[in-house]
């Protein structure tokens, strides 16, 4: 075809369209006041209620606390993610997004920049109560708990764009919370340290990300400094939600049967 | 209109032995089709007879696609035509827990991003309101609203950005006669003055008399695409519906003629 004056390709991602999406994904959780109160009040009371279930013991609450303060987004931020996903893929707003000039980095960006957003609230309630009322022993800066936070919403908001790929109902979506989930939780050291398991499940336990977010959170609860392990955390966590959220953009076709 | 020496000006979406696999089912057969740019073209035929995948494939949206499809001089589906092409889905594609006018607020602002358009995206968003006829519901939430006021918050959205081929799967159902009548008016006042140029599919006969030229279908086939004046008359019929099936009729006599030789 040899027509002249054809407008440029969209670039991959445009900062104004990610923006407008995440704007749009706030407003649609504006309009849902309920779903905002559970995701921010439910960590908070889990926290108070781990933080009276060791009562006696303040250490043991101290190392499950810290790390619960960030499997809380991750487990949340999945969830969410990838029920909106889904509902995006069903209801035929996806088709017509796609048929229109907006690029899928902008819409995974979108989301990831909401849902961070709602992660960063979630995790300043939780963590700051933690902190200031329940009396967690951090020795380390409160903020770099934060950040590690922050990288687990981003690493839930991408395993649950990437598994809503593979779910056709909501049913199905929620059960792939257990399925990917659980077997982190299990082995990421909250139960029992790493170095402990079965060598085959240690093993395991090294190639999953939640191990390293859990990591990045005792190390932030045990040292002063910033460590090279929790250098090494962070780049983990923040790396496999990079890779996870490259490999969800894959699964929005433009084309489809 | 079409002439041999090939100098007529290219058809707004011209198909060329068009093909589309869904699975192991051929769902277009080698379809050969003009769509003349300005005019509303109605593409008829039963449910099930490929109407929706046609209109996907020229939007860009339906895989496995073969033969040629060139939609404004492009092929179908390039990124270039993204801002360029309307499409409405058969259903209602918005977010049910956005009001009217913030759905269309994130629609504008894909088409048209960035601050410096917030004025101009905020007339289009009342103009396309307006156009639809949901002033009066611009601020309700669209899980609140009708079957039929829903699938107009779905036109509403593709007429965002002026787009200059326009994509309509069956956007006329379940309205009432009025509204119908109304949204028909509005795709004449957009071909006419604004030169869009409109496919719409449907599998009411009687909406074909309102259509510039008329696409007939049937498992997965093009029966003839013409002028709704020159099928009556080609065929003696007095309406399109007779029209239809007497062109039905006349392909399987063909088809029948053809396996006894």
């Amino acid at each position: 075809m040899s027509t002249t004056a054809t407008t440029p390709a969209p670039r991959p991602l445009s900062p104004a369209r990610t923006l407008a999406t995440a704007v749009r994904v706030l407003r649609q959780l504006r309009h849902d006041p309920r779903t905002i109160a559970l995701l921010l009040i439910v960590p908070v009371l889990m926290i108070t209620l781990l933080r009276y279930v060791f009562d006696a013991s303040p250490q043991t609450f101290d190392a499950i606390g810290a790390s619960l303060l960030g499997i809380f987004p991750l487990i949340t931020m999945f969830l969410v993610t990838s029920i909106a996903t889904l509902r995006e893929r069903t209801s035929g707003t996806l088709e017509r997004l796609l048929a229109m000039p907006l690029g899928k980095g902008d819409l995974i960006a979108g989301y990831a920049l909401a849902f961070g957003a709602v992660a960063v609230a979630q995790s300043v309630l939780a963590t700051a109560l933690s902190v200031w009322v329940l009396g967690l022993d951090v020795v380390g800066s409160p903020w770099l708990l934060l950040l590690v936070a922050l990288l687990d919403a981003l690493l839930g908001t991408a395993l649950g764009l990437f598994v809503s790929a593979f779910a056709a109902s909501e049913f199905q979506a929620v059960q792939f919370m257990p399925a990917v989930i659980f077997p982190q939780l299990l082995l990421c050291g909250l139960f029992t340290p790493r170095d402990r398991m079965h060598p085959v499940l240690e093993a395991v336990s090294n190639v999953m990300p939640m191990s390293y977010a859990v990591d990045g959170m005792n190390q932030v609860l045990t040292h002063t400094d910033v460590t090279t392990d929790f250098y090494r955390d962070i780049l983990i966590v923040a790396g496999c939600a990079l890779l996870v959220l490259c490999l969800g953009a894959a699964t929005l076709r433009r084309r489809t049967g | 209109m079409m002439n041999s020496q090939g100098v007529a000006p290219p058809g707004a979406v011209e198909a060329r032995a068009l093909t589309v696999e869904r699975g192991d089912r051929t769902v277009l057969r080698s379809l050969d089709f003009t769509v003349e740019p300005g005019r509303i073209t109605g593409l008829l035929g039963p449910s099930g007879c490929g109407k929706s995948t046609l209109m996907r494939a020229v939007v860009g949206t339906q895989a496995k696609v073969g033969g040629t499809l060139d939609v404004l001089g492009l092929p179908a589906g390039h990124p270039a035509l993204r801002p360029r092409v309307g499409y409405v889905t058969q259903a209602p594609s918005v977010y049910s827990d956005l009001t009217v006018r913030q759905n269309l607020d994130y629609f504008a602002a894909v088409l048209l991003p960035g601050r410096a358009h917030r004025d101009s995206r905020r007339e289009t968003v009342t103009r396309v309101i307006q156009d639809v006829d949901l002033t009066t519901r611009a601020d309700a939430l669209a899980g609140n609203l009708s079957g039929g006021q829903l699938s107009r918050v779905s036109l509403a959205v593709a007429l965002l950005g002026t787009p200059e081929l326009l994509v309509l799967d069956e956007p006329t159902v379940g309205l009432d006669p009025v509204l119908r009548r109304d949204l028909w008016n509005l795709f004449h006042t957009l071909a006419a003055d604004r030169g869009t140029t409109i496919l719409v599919s449907s599998h009411v006969m009687d909406e074909a008399e309102r259509c510039h030229r008329l696409l007939l279908m049937r498992e997965g086939t093009v029966l003839a695409a013409d002028t709704p004046d020159a099928l009556r008359t080609r065929t003696g019929s007095a309406t399109i519906e007779e029209a239809f099936l007497h062109l039905v009729d006349e392909a399987a006599a063909t088809a029948r003629k053809e396996a006894t030789r």
